[in-house]
């Protein structure tokens, strides 16, 4: 009875703390000054189509930054406490085993696809990422005896990261600005090739985060 | 107008699941209703306009996340049966 009591009291309690930010809350119609600056900058300044990345990449860079610091300490993390061990695994089917090494090639080409357009379609370093971790997921789950070479992927990881800050530093170099994307020609509207260095730092986070998160899923396995 | 109907129902359909997965006692239907909740928050991040961010919820949230608490489940539920 008690217990329910305090539930009740904590419930009312968020309700109370939460209720002057619905009261008056409306949806607004104009972008904030902060905001159009961005879609301005963006569009005419950077030459990117996809406004989204281009905040992340250039303007809101020192936070994406620590974003992917975060992610190389969880995976640093769980490689270090979750130990190898053995087991038995029973194989997979035949149908799982022949349809992931069809899928596998094209799942790895929409991950990169996502990643080297991101300054032109919604996605990004991010998503392609876990999209390519996913393909090597489904490659585990076919064939459960599996072993990945450690090696590899950590050199990618650790070179897509190393280049990642060294773009930044020669965006200081030049003094144009700590992970600016105009240390390279922006090239034209709505390309592939445009946008300056945003393709290029998002090719690297996504390779990046592809590998961090092959890691994890691999040292989660177990052997 | 639709979408805003369409937002109310998936947030009920969102709690609902919430609700269902702390009351399962079997835990891999708890991990999968857990997993749908962030499948169907990508949707309605994508009627609300932000596709990048529902691209994120969908692959992390439902794809990953919920592998992960497999894998977990399945650590777990081995070193139960070793002790």
């Amino acid at each position: 009875m008690i217990k329910k009591t305090l539930v009740l009291i904590a419930i009312v309690g968020l309700l109370m703390v939460f209720w002057p930010l619905m009261s008056n809350f409306e949806f607004s119609q104009n972008l904030s000054e902060l905001a159009s600056n961005y879609v301005r900058g963006s569009v005419n300044e950077l030459n990117t189509q996809n406004v989204v990345t281009s905040v992340i990449v250039t303007y809101r860079g020192l936070d994406t930054l620590g974003e992917v610091t975060v992610l190389f300490l969880a995976t640093v993390g769980i490689g270090f406490l979750l130990g190898k061990r053995k087991g038995k695994k029973r194989p997979a089917s035949e149908l799982l085993q022949t349809t992931s090494s069809f899928l596998f090639a094209l799942i790895v080409l929409f991950g990169v696809y996502i990643f080297t357009h991101g300054h032109l379609t919604p996605g990004g370093g991010f998503q392609g990422g876990v999209v390519i971790a996913t393909a090597f997921l489904l490659l585990m789950l076919s064939d459960v005896n599996m072993k990945f070479n450690h090696t590899i992927l950590q050199i990618v990881e650790s070179f897509s990261g190393a280049f990642y800050i060294v773009i930044g530093i020669v965006g200081l170099v030049l003094t144009i600005g700590f992970l600016s994307a105009e240390i390279i020609p922006l090239g034209e509207f709505g390309k592939l090739i445009s946008a300056g260095a945003i393709p290029i730092i998002y090719s690297f986070i996504g390779l990046k985060v592809g590998s961090e998160l092959t890691n994890i899923i691999d040292t989660m396995r177990g052997e | 107008m639709i979408s805003v109907i369409m937002i109310v129902v998936l947030g009920v359909i969102m709690i609902v699941a919430g609700i269902i997965a702390l009351h399962l006692k079997n835990l891999l239907a708890a991990i999968i209703t857990a997993g749908t909740i962030s499948l169907l928050a990508s949707v309605i991040y994508l009627i609300l306009g932000s596709p990048d961010v529902a691209m994120t919820e969908a692959s992390i949230g439902s794809g990953l996340t919920t592998i992960i608490f497999l894998y977990a489940l399945n650590k777990v539920q081995k070193e139960d049966k070793n002790d």
